[in-house]
């Protein structure tokens, strides 16, 4: 498909982005301390509650956690570290440029949107998490999903649209003030993090810390799944803390923050992020929800709700409370701004704050649903494979074309609105992946398993370990592709001889 | 702002990440209630708070 005319949309788009068209140059780069006080703060979230907690539910042991969680972890920083950061400050441009380069403008549209969709998604249950604790403080029960409470009710639908609200209208009005007063929130949460699970750990029988292995097998990772909850084990724990960011790191979403590296091994700065808020936080929050089950339990209460300001509450008091507050509000905010940016593409002539405000709507609905929060492990699992092959088109272009003897960046130097292969490579490895965890495990795809060979219908697939078998599918055939389409246009040979 | 001021906000903000901690420990090892512990959390909650702000500086990666 080759562009003669321009249309208004990439126009449009590329405008947005103008400003970070050109690589960042050297007197803008970076030190380690930023990128430390960066990763510290934008990984410990309020969705950290959610997540921990989901672990103990899903029933995990002990050791899945600990061990899986440090194995997902360090395979999620040597993404950052070797794939991520290399190109970034090789490169020095935005993720959306690189894409551009490689897929297209109306392949970058359509990222653009569908991002912006699931970006207002994740605020929304960061509001729902920052919701819970100003309902608890006000005395308005929060919904219990497990317990089949699948609707909030009024007040509480009420207090979520207020804190919406006021996220909305800060994201609407410049979110730069409020960067800096999350990076001053950020060294403060770790700590009641640790400290709510410290004090908690008496609540469960724990005295001394040789007891503690005993108890976290016994009370908290039991290994033993609740009722309505998917069996979890050490594979899930890999898959999830690896797939969680997977946008940033394989899908090289974060090639634009590292663009202002000063090198490629500050990349290595991301465990800071993971080790604090997807390790010891997940980790502490999974104490907190099973002392929380347990009091209730002990109470005579029959079906817990250990919602993020319950468990806060316990094992934090108000402090506890206020880091609720603050993790859901300091992550929900940047995330509805970008979200608001990405959908501005497909809004001609609409103001930014208009955008940026429907988008606010659409993160308020999102955070009346308890459901969201329910299977929030699952929306960050998905959310990470359907986008991740574009970043890893972006890493094969990079590194893999020029020793094949492909031309990088083919679609820009030929002028094309739309990349086939990287079209094919982003929604088959998609498509397939999905299927392969479909057929187990949804009624309705079930019909996949009579039309596969043996072994593929025999292959149960886990959807938090599809990370390595979708990152592959993708690369493979946008090379295979790749190489269809160079092989059979002239311009890009002689492009090539020409260098 | 002077060394010297910057130096004293620090040392408050410190101390106030310190008392956001330490109790959890006392708790831990039963020397000290729960209802102590809660105020000692807001405590250092508003010192940190009061005083990081002032010598914590922003950045603008972009992104």
């Amino acid at each position: 498909m080759e562009s003669t005319n321009t249309p208004t949309l990439i126009e449009r788009l590329d405008a947005l982005y103008e400003f970070d068209r050109e690589p960042v140059k050297e007197g803008n780069l970076y030190g380690w301390g930023t990128f430390i006080a960066m990763f510290a703060s934008e990984h410990i979230a309020g969705t950290e509650f959610v997540l921990g907690t989901l672990l103990v539910l899903h029933g995990v042991t002990a050791f899945d956690v600990f061990v899986g969680l440090a194995l997902g972890n360090v395979l999620a920083v040597l993404s950052w570290a070797m794939m991520c950061a290399p190109i970034a400050v090789k490169e020095r441009l935005t993720v959306y440029w690189q894409i551009r380069k490689i897929a297209g403008p109306y392949l970058t549209v359509l990222y653009s949107g569908l991002f912006a969709l699931i970006l207002c998604l994740l605020a929304g249950s960061m509001v729902n998490v920052s919701t819970t604790a100003v309902a608890l403080t006000a005395g308005i029960p929060s919904p219990n999903f497990a317990a089949g409470e699948t609707i909030p009710s009024l007040p509480w639908i009420m207090v979520a649209v207020g804190v919406g609200t006021v996220i909305a209208v800060l994201a609407v009005l410049g979110f730069e003030r409020l960067t800096h007063f999350a990076k001053v929130v950020a060294p403060w949460m770790p700590f009641v993090f640790l400290a709510g699970a410290i004090a908690s750990l008496p609540s469960l029988g724990v005295t001394n810390l040789s007891q503690f292995w005993e108890v976290a097998n016994q009370k908290i990772w039991t290994g033993v799944a609740q009722e309505g909850q998917m069996q979890y084990g050490f594979w899930s724990c890999v898959g999830l803390a690896w797939l969680c960011n997977i946008c940033q790191h394989m899908g090289m979403g974060d090639v634009t923050i590292f663009r202002y590296a000063k090198k490629w091994q500050m990349g290595f700065c991301s465990a800071f992020g993971m080790f604090l808020g997807h390790y010891m936080a997940w980790i502490c929050s999974g104490i907190l929800c099973a002392a929380f089950v347990h009091s209730e339990i002990a109470a005579g209460i029959r079906a817990p709700n250990p919602t993020p300001a319950n468990i806060a509450m316990l094992g934090a008091g108000y402090a506890g409370i206020v880091c609720v507050v603050l993790a859901g509000w300091t992550t929900a905010n940047p995330t509805l701004y970008r979200a608001g940016l990405a959908f501005q593409v497909a809004t001609p002539n609409w103001r930014r704050w208009i955008v940026t405000l429907i988008a606010g709507v659409v993160m308020i609905i999102t955070a009346c649903i308890p459901a969201v929060l329910h299977y929030l492990d699952r929306i960050v699992a998905y959310y990470g494979l359907f986008f991740m092959p574009l970043g890893a088109f972006i890493f094969i272009d990079f590194w893999l074309f020029p020793r094949l003897g492909l031309v990088r960046n083919f679609a820009e130097r030929e002028g094309l609105l739309v990349s086939w292969p990287a079209m094919v490579g982003w929604f088959g490895s998609f498509a397939i992946c999905f299927a392969l965890y479909a057929k187990d495990n949804y009624e309705s795809f079930r019909w996949i398993n009579d039309r596969l060979p043996v072994m593929l219908a025999k292959y149960q697939a886990d959807l938090f370990s599809q990370v390595l078998p979708a990152w592959v599918i993708a690369v493979t055939l946008y090379t295979v592709c790749s190489i269809l389409q160079q092989r059979f246009s002239s311009t890009a040979f002689s492009t090539e001889t020409q260098q | 702002m002077t060394s010297t001021a910057k130096r004293i906000l620090q040392l408050i903000s410190y101390f106030g990440l310190a008392i956001s901690f330490v109790p959890a420990l006392l708790v831990f090892q039963g020397m000290m209630s729960k209802d102590t512990y809660f105020q000692l959390l807001l405590l250092g909650m508003l010192l940190w708070f009061s005083t990081a702000i002032l010598w914590i500086k922003p950045d603008n990666l972009g992104g």
